[in-house]
This record gives structure tokens, C-alpha cells and sequence, in this order.
């Protein structure tokens, strides 16, 4: 009972949500090829189900990766720039600068590299996930009491030593965080990647599902398939969330749960 | 709670002491020491009290070799610090934090944890080696503290106000605790502090200092037994009177 008390307040959001589109579309004259009807998506959702679960498995598939890919490149960039100042200076506006290109300008070169498989999404993800990740763990680091390290100073200890006992797990924290930013820009980073990189499969995705299913009037498919990317983005944010929990049990204070 | 000294993880190779020799430190424009001088024999206690922003931090961190003196001499065997904030590792159990100095020196986890083990026990933290610190007392918390700090194993121990986050019951108790320890561990301490009733407890000699730019206004010698009790009437005359060198008069 209380669990379904917990989660009321989001479902009669959402079920308003819904209701208002409905009334939208059915009472407001939108053409159904411009905006489906709630009730067009989840039959749409049902009917297709196959082609959409076979194409969400490509897709989450692609996002968990890229997610993992961030993770390990934006951990080492962040402590790479933590422990040199010249990296700082060199990296970190570049980092700043690599946010600000667009996907189809790059996705070319990337296809010419890399071919038409996962590899090419792979860095599209990574690319528009990786930052957060970093500034988030670099936030982490600088947030360590000088103290403790004046006191890792009298113990003898070495720079790595130090870094390995009081920085490194000092900083998960921060990569979790930045990884529950990622989350959502990950899921729209591997639409682009596959509607800007092509596939050569018989399962291209989701996100390359969507272009498909508008070029053929297939509105509501197309739709659904957002539906469902939605509900992926929550299910990965929550389970980071736990995931946190049990890795860095120390940090995890109830900060920016989906529900407490 | 503690019986006979089992290991004694000290170096005790050469002089033991710490020699400051009118010194002078200056951040900038803020002249935080001037002409301080102090001295510690190896074994000896001796407390430090004066108004807040002295230098007292300043000065504990010159005898750990933190900083250098910009005039003056610093000559201290080597020292471990014991921060004012207990700042044990959250991620780590009692244990794992108590022996993070021999980490810090390159044993592995668990010689490490063998190495504290007794120690834990003699401190009267049996049973808590695997708690985590949010789940133990202040009191606990310090007593890991002053352990991780022991157990450098450095001749000299710098305690930077190490109860005073504590609340007043705690704190008295710590202090007969500390009192007690030394007794049977002992080391040079320089335990810096801005209660004077502390420093009469525990130390063998008190020096007051001024306000800043901090140097010593007086070296009071405490010649009386452990344990101490703070209404003893020699206790309540020491006190009166390093609080008359502090320019307080009750």
C-alpha cells in the first residue's frame, strides 16, 4: 500500500497527461499523421511489439555500452585533469567545444572510420554523455578535505597512494552522478547515432525505427517507439540509482531519487 | 579497557623532541606567528592554548613539516598529525580506517588489519572493528582518530584540537582516556587546544600564547601525578593562572 501511495503522485500526472493528449487529438481536429492519439500509440505498441522489442534490444544494447564507454573515458579524463594542470588547461575547453558539435556533421566521418555497426553509435553516445561524467567526478575530487590529504602527508604517504585510498573512492560518488545526467542524453545520443549513421541490419534500433515509421505515415509507431525509449531512460536511471546504492553505500543520502 | 603495551609500532632511533625557535610565519600580508618558540623533550606533553586564530594550526603543521617557517627553526622528529575533525573515511570500517597510516605506507589490507587488531581491542573498540563511522559515538570516532594517528608510528604526535567537537561529558572522559594512554604509549605530544582546564588535565607543561601575530606569552610546568581531577585545588591554581597569561581574569 505504501509503495502504490508513493508512486500516486506520478501515475495522475501521468494519467492527465495522457488523458489531456487524448482530448487533444480526438476533440482538437489534429491530423493523426501529424500527432496519434494515446489509444492509436499502445495499439500500435501491441501490434508491433515484435519489431519494437527486437529493435529496443539493439538499442539498449548500444546505450548501455555507450554509457559504460563514458564512464571509463570521462573517470580517466576527469583524474587526468585533476593531477596535471596543463591537462586542465589544454583538455578541458576542448571538452567544453566537443558539446557543441553537432551529430550529423560528425556522423559521416564517423560511418567512413568506422563502418555501419555499433562502433560508430558507440562514440556518438559517449560523446554526448561522456562530460556530465567528468565534471561531476572533478567536482568530487576538489571536494576532498585538504586536511585528509595534509594528514596522508604525515603518514608518508606517495601522491598514488593517497590518490588510491582517499581520491579515487572519494570520486565515485561523482561518476555515479554524472552517469544519472548521462542517462537521458545517452538515449537521445544513440537515436541521433542511428538516424545519422545508417545500418546495414535488419534491426537497426529504435531511434533509426522512428525515421522509418514517419516516412511511412506510421505515426503511431513511431510514437510508441518514444514510449518506449522513455521508459527505458526511467528504468536506467533508477537502476544506476541502485546500483549506486550498493557500490558507494557511504554517499547514497537519498539525493535525487526518482521516489523516496 | 587497556592492560600492558603489547607491540610499540615507534621509532624511537635518535632524538625525540621538537625545538621551535623563534619562528615567524606570514601568509601574505597576515602575519600569523612572530618570534614563537617552543619546546618538547621526547616523552613530554606539552599543550599549547591561546585565542582563537594564534597560529596554533599553523604551528602543528610546521612541526609535521606541512610548512616551512619563513624565519626562525623548526626541528621536530617526524610527526603525525591528529586533524581537529575526526574526517574518518566513510567507506571504510573501523578497523580499515585505524590502520590507514600503515596502508598509506604500502602494507597490504590485511597485515594491516592484523597490525590494528590489537589495538582496537586495548582502545575498548572490540566488536566495532567492521562498523562503518556514521554508526559509531564522537567518542568512538576520536579514539579511531588518535589510534590511525598512533599508529604511524612517528616519535612525535600532533593533536590539533582533538575534542573539541565533542559534547562536555564526552570530552571529560576522553580526556582521562588520552591521560591513560599516554601513560602506557607515551610520545611526544603537542597538543594544541583552547581549553585551558584540557591542557591542566593532560599535559606536562602549558605554554599560552598571544593573540595574533601568536607567540609565547608563558610556559607553566605541571608538576602533579596522573590520574588528575579537574577540582583539585593544584588543578584550579594552574588553571587560574594560564588563564590570567591569557589576559583573562576570573
Amino acid at each position: 500500500m505504501k509503495r502504490v501511495l508513493r508512486w500516486l503522485p506520478a501515475l495522475l500526472l501521468l494519467a492527465a497527461l495522457i488523458g489531456a493528449w487524448e482530448l487533444y487529438v480526438d476533440l482538437g481536429g489534429v491530423d493523426p499523421l501529424v500527432l496519434s492519439a494515446p489509444h492509436d500509440v499502445a495499439k500500435a505498441m501491441y501490434e508491433d511489439r515484435s519489431l519494437l522489442w527486437s529493435n529496443f534490444l539493439v538499442t539498449a544494447q548500444e546505450v548501455l555500452l555507450g554509457i559504460l564507454v563514458a564512464a571509463v573515458v570521462g573517470l580517466a579524463l576527469a583524474i587526468g585533469i585533476h593531477f596535471s594542470r596543463t591537462l586542465r588547461r589544454a583538455v578541458y575547453p576542448l571538452l567544453v567545444a566537443s558539446q557543441a558539435v553537432p551529430i550529423p556533421i560528425l556522423a559521416p566521418i564517423l560511418v567512413f572510420w568506422l563502418g555501419f555497426g555499433i562502433l560508430p553509435k558507440l562514440v556518438v553516445i559517449a560523446l554526448v554523455s561522456f562530460f556530465s561524467i567528468v565534471v561531476t567526478t572533478l567536482a568530487a575530487l576538489a571536494a576532498v578535505d585538504p586536511e585528509l590529504l595534509k594528514l596522508m602527508q604525515t603518514f608518508d604517504a606517495t601522491r598514488f597512494r593517497t590518490f588510491r585510498h582517499i581520491e579515487l573512492p572519494a570520486a565515485m560518488p561523482g561518476v555515479f552522478t554524472g552517469a544519472r545526467i548521462a542517462v537521458a542524453v545517452a538515449v537521445i545520443g544513440a537515436v541521433l547515432g542511428e538516424q545519422t549513421g545508417g545500418s546495414a541490419s535488419a534491426n537497426p534500433g529504435l531511434g533509426f525505427q522512428i525515421n522509418l515509421s514517419l516516412n511511412q505515415s506510421l505515426t503511431a509507431r513511431g510514437i510508441a517507439a518514444v514510449v518506449i525509449l522513455s521508459l527505458f531512460a526511467i528504468a536506467l536511471f533508477g537502476s544506476l540509482a541502485l546500483a549506486e546504492r550498493l557500490a558507494v553505500p557511504w554517499a547514497y543520502q537519498s539525493r535525487g531519487e526518482l521516489s523516496q | 579497557m587497556i592492560e600492558a603495551p603489547i607491540k610499540e609500532p615507534r621509532d624511537l632511533d635518535g632524538p625525540a623532541g621538537v625545538r621551535v625557535e623563534v619562528v615567524g610565519r606570514t601568509f601574505g600580508r597576515l602575519h600569523v606567528l612572530a618570534g614563537m618558540t617552543l619546546h618538547a623533550a621526547a616523552g613530554e606533553v606539552v599543550a599549547v592554548v591561546g585565542p582563537s586564530g594564534c597560529g596554533k594550526t599553523t604551528l602543528l603543521e610546521l612541526i609535521c613539516g606541512l610548512q616551512k617557517p619563513d624565519s626562525g627553526l623548526v626541528q621536530a622528529a617526524p610527526a603525525a598529525l591528529m586533524p581537529q575533525r575526526d574526517l574518518l573515511l566513510p567507506w571504510l570500517s573501523a578497523i580499515d580506517n585505524a590502520s590507514l597510516a600503515l596502508r598509506a605506507r604500502g602494507s597490504s589490507r590485511a597485515d594491516a588489519r592484523t597490525a590494528a587488531a590489537p589495538w582496537l581491542e586495548r582502545f575498548g573498540l572490540a566488536g566495532f572493528e567492521h562498523s562503518r563511522p556514521p554508526a559509531l559515538s564522537g567518542g568512538m570516532r576520536q579514539r579511531i582518530s588518535f589510534l590511525r594517528t598512533l599508529l604511524a608510528g612517528k616519535p612525535v604526535l600532533a593533536l590539533d584540537e582533538p575534542f573539541a567537537a565533542l559534547d562536555a561529558i564526552t570530552r571529560a572522559e576522553m580526556q582521562g582516556w588520552l591521560a591513560h594512554v599516554l601513560e602506557l604509549e607515551p610520545r611526544t605530544v603537542v597538543l594544541v587546544t583552547h581549553d585551558v582546564e584540557e591542557a591542566v588535565m593532560l599535559a606536562d607543561r602549558v605554554v599560552v600564547m598571544s593573540g595574533r601575530p601568536g607567540r609565547a606569552l608563558a610556559d607553566i610546568p605541571v608538576d602533579l601525578p596522573q590520574p588528575r581531577h579537574r577540582t583539585d585545588p593544584a588543578v584550579v591554581a594552574l588553571r587560574e593562572r594560564a588563564l590570567v597569561a591569557l589576559g583573562m581574569t576570573t
